[in-house]
């Protein structure tokens, strides 16, 4: 009876101060982080599976654990560090997009291993692997083609990382055209989709593109 | 980018493929990192206490003394470490601001010594982190004002040049500072007690004389009362007449509530005297002596607890409101039911509700005179219930009033919230400075980058090495980033006044048939500028718009060259085509009106030109000279060229 009524009146003022929601009769504590610790495979796994020498992969890790010391990055945490990069404008979908190239197993969290394995194929892989990867960025759906859409969305998130103080004025149209450059340039059988096949082909003739991909190389 | 995301810098450069494809034109060249060193410890010796870190771990805040140069000065030779004679206690924090991002504030620290060792090493302490900023503020708002008391004290001495009522307004207000005051202060408090006891005497009844039944003394010896009363009232007259003189703002003093207290205290005297012909307003002229009670406030000013004690009150305003709220409504629903519970009996005193308000308070208030007492069973049983519930109410409320008001009495006038409102507002906007402040650092270091390239065309590698040694390498990468987007999106990042004045012009085009093919070839040579085609970055910011009178009201630091727009062909906004125009002509070409206004905004000092003269004979690739003759420069960009 006396641990009846101290239970009730416990949950009476938790529904006083709306941490106690008595319809579903959940408690809604605020506060309360869902901790996961995530520890990633060996050292020398990873040596194997990426090119990242023992001393970079160390490195990496210190900065990885310092700023995640659960070791997984959610998206928000992804998007918030990414942010930092671009202050002028918002680029919380340009960030989303990164994650989900990241998010090798699609469950909404980034570990060590994913974050090391992209960043090899982006830093150490052959040009076609980082054409490769920048074709899976593009696909948003992930269904082997980029449509209209989809690259018009990566292109306007591009466009938002420039915020609102550009030199010339960013207009609607910008975008589109530059959608449509694209287009011209990588569909070449002109049937509105860009595979991955045509994409590889066409960036590898533009010199340009060659010469900017191996740009990153010695970030690390 | 101040916080631990420099760790993460590798990342976002290394994502920055994605642009890659969707750019149309060729990126900048990434700065080269010379300094590709591997990661190495760094000892830091406080004063004997040793400290390790990576060399990167400190270079994440390179505006500090151990992020920058500054640290070399402090560099053993034969140790090999860094010695700093400090307090190594606090450098633990400190250090640990550098490992995680967060500067946290230890309690038992003492906040001047840690504001010393924050100063020190270069930190501005609004990065503190938020669950040690309260902290941290509140003690620097008790030492700001245990300052502040200090100083206070020594504000009663005398200043010179003081007026008399000037003097006479601190000696009313410090009454300690000189002995006149003080005199003064006294006597008004003696004519207070006086006044009071006076008025308490004035009613006692004196012993009865044979011819007489006991009256008041204040009607048997009315003159000497009066006399007494009017001497009071003189006193507190000239007293307030003087503080009305003296004080600063007399408005403001009149409003006060002393000066209210003051002035109900003295007014029932003079009304008294301007009434006393006319007999049928004696009564009221009777209750207007209630009023002389008043003067007992005057103590106020002789007491502080006093003045704590109205602040309290004031303060607890809210309880009280509740108090009486609550009190207010048992009493109705306890009179109403006592009322008809009593109803029945014969000869009850309860003859109505409000009748039985009174026994309602005095029970509840556990008082009992006893007058009123039920005498059904039902009115019983109810006024027992009554007297209960009366201790219950009346006790919830008193706690909270008495914490309050220990409270105030050990803070004794601080004032609270408002300061801590304002301290927060300039806090966010000190963070949001520092915020913004990134993104002119990059406005900056563009148009100072393109004197890099200058440079590095002439070839002179020391003044290269200076240049690039200015801005350290994390924020010389981040630029770089920057660059790299606006060469994929084919825009530029400009800051809000110019964006303005591209807004505003924009609107102003009247000739878009020419206008904007020039502004479009403007934009083609800018979006494909190669390094390899051989010409020139076009100047940033230049740009062509139609504006007859053209208002650089902010941009001030632009000058307009006016360019005959027939001789405008395939580069138009190439240095070394608007260098020679600008030998040929700088004035105004007006042809009917047909003008197109190139404004060209490169900031560079005049040093740079006598270096390029020194170096170099003829002029045609560099295309420095005569514009900047133009330009008038920015101060800020001058101070880091001019190193050169």
């Amino acid at each position: 009876m006396k641990s009846r009524s101290q239970e009730q009146s416990l949950s009476d003022s938790r529904e006083l101060d709306r941490s106690h929601d008595p319809l579903t009769g959940s408690v809604i504590d605020e506060g309360e982080l869902f901790t996961v610790s995530y520890r990633p495979e060996g050292l020398d796994r990873l040596v194997q599976q990426t090119n990242f020498s023992k001393k970079e992969l160390q490195i990496l890790y210190r900065g990885f654990k310092n700023e995640c010391p659960n070791g997984v990055v959610n998206e928000e945490t992804f998007k918030s560090i990414y942010s930092q990069f671009f202050p002028q404008g918002d680029s919380s979908t340009y960030a989303h997009f990164l994650f989900d190239a990241f998010d090798s197993q699609n469950n909404g969290a980034v570990n060590f291993e994913d974050f090391v394995i992209s960043l090899s194929i982006i830093l150490r892989g052959s040009t076609a692997d980082k054409l490769a990867w920048a074709f899976n960025l593009y696909d948003i759906n992930k269904d082997g083609c980029i449509t209209r859409e989809e690259m018009t969305d990566i292109v306007t998130s591009i466009y938002d990382m420039m915020g609102k103080y550009t030199y010339p004025c960013i207009n609607d149209s910008d975008a589109k055209e530059h959608v449509d450059n694209f287009f011209r340039k990588m569909d070449q059988n002109k049937d509105g989709v860009v595979t991955i096949d045509e994409f590889l082909e066409s960036c590898q003739k533009d010199e340009n593109i060659i010469q900017s991909m191996m740009m990153f190389d010695n970030v690390i | 980018m101040a916080t631990g995301a420099a760790a993460w810098f590798p990342f976002a450069r290394a994502a920055a493929i994605g642009w890659m494809p969707v750019a149309s034109c060729p990126m900048p060249l990434a700065p080269r990192d010379n300094s590709k060193k591997q990661d190495e410890l760094i000892m830091l010796n406080v004063s004997g206490r040793r400290f390790q870190t990576w060399r990167t771990t400190l270079d994440r805040y390179p505006d500090t003394l151990l992020g920058s140069s500054e640290k070399d000065f402090f560099y053993n030779e034969e140790t090999k470490e860094y010695f700093f004679d400090r307090d190594p206690d606090v450098f633990r924090s400190i250090l640990n601001f550098y490992r995680t991002g967060k500067l946290h504030y230890p309690r038992h620290e003492c906040i001047s010594s840690y504001d010393e060792e924050l100063t020190f090493f270069g930190i501005i302490p609004e990065i503190i982190g938020d669950c040690c900023y309260e902290e941290y503020k509140d003690r620097k708002r008790e030492s700001l004002e245990r300052l502040q008391d200090d100083q206070e004290e020594n504000k009663d001495a005398k200043l010179p040049n003081m007026n008399i009522r000037q003097t006479m307004w601190r000696a009313f207000e410090y009454p300690h500072t000189s002995t006149m005051a003080l005199v003064f202060y006294y006597v008004t408090g003696f004519f207070i007690a006086v006044s009071v006891i006076t008025n308490v005497i004035e009613t006692v009844p004196c012993g009865a004389t044979p011819h007489r039944k006991d009256m008041p003394c204040g009607e048997r010896y009315t003159v000497a009362f009066f006399c007494m009363d009017t001497a009071c009232v003189m006193i507190f007259t000239v007293e307030y007449l003087l503080r009305l003189f003296a004080a600063p703002s007399r408005y403001r003093f009149m409003r006060s509530v002393m000066s209210i207290i003051d002035v109900v205290a003295i007014l029932p005297y003079y009304i008294g005297l301007v009434m006393t012909n006319n007999e049928d307003v004696s009564g009221a002229f009777v209750t207007l002596r209630v009023f002389r009670v008043f003067r007992i406030f005057k103590f106020s000013r002789h007491s502080q607890g006093l003045r704590i004690l109205g602040y309290t009150l004031k303060s607890c305003a809210s309880e009280l409101g509740f108090l009486l709220f609550s009190l207010t409504m048992a009493i109705i629903i306890f009179a109403t039911v006592m009322f008809y519970a009593e109803k029945g009996s014969s000869s009850t005193k309860f003859t109505s509700i409000p009748a039985s308000f009174w026994y309602t308070i005095v029970t509840m208030t556990t008082l009992g005179y006893g007058d009123m007492v039920p005498k059904t069973i039902a009115g019983k049983i109810f006024g027992s219930i009554c007297s209960l519930s009366g201790v219950l109410v009346i006790a919830l409320p008193v706690p909270v009033i008495v914490s309050n008001f220990s409270r105030i009495y050990h803070q004794n006038q601080r004032a609270d919230k408002r300061r801590a409102q304002k301290v927060l507002k300039t806090r966010l906007t000190r963070i949001r400075i520092a915020k913004s402040g990134s993104a002119n650092a990059f406005l900056q270091s563009k148009r100072n980058g393109l004197l890099n390239e200058l440079l590095e065309l002439t070839g002179t590698r020391e003044l290269e090495q200076r240049l690039i040694r200015s801005t350290s390498v994390l924020e010389s990468q981040h630029h770089h980033l920057l660059r790299c987007l606006e060469k994929t999106t084919a825009h530029e990042f400009v800051d809000e006044h110019v964006f303005e004045q591209n807004c505003l012009e924009s609107t102003l085009q009247s000739y878009p048939s020419h206008s904007s093919s020039l502004s479009s070839q403007d934009s083609d040579t800018f979006c494909c500028c190669g390094r390899r085609s051989g010409t020139r970055n076009p100047l940033p910011h230049s740009r062509d718009s139609v504006a007859p009178v053209s208002p650089l009201g902010p941009l001030q630091e632009l000058s307009a060259l006016h360019i005959q727009s027939s001789q405008l062909s395939l580069h138009p906004s190439s240095r070394s085509n608007l260098n020679l125009r600008a030998e040929d002509s700088i004035r105004i070409n007006c042809k009917g009106g047909r003008v197109t206004t190139a404004i060209i905004s490169l900031p560079s000092p005049p040093s740079l030109r006598e270096g390029h003269h020194h170096h170099h004979g003829p002029p045609q690739r560099r295309a420095t000279p005569s514009i900047q003759t133009t330009t008038s420069s920015t101060p800020t960009s001058i101070i880091k060229v001019s190193a050169l």
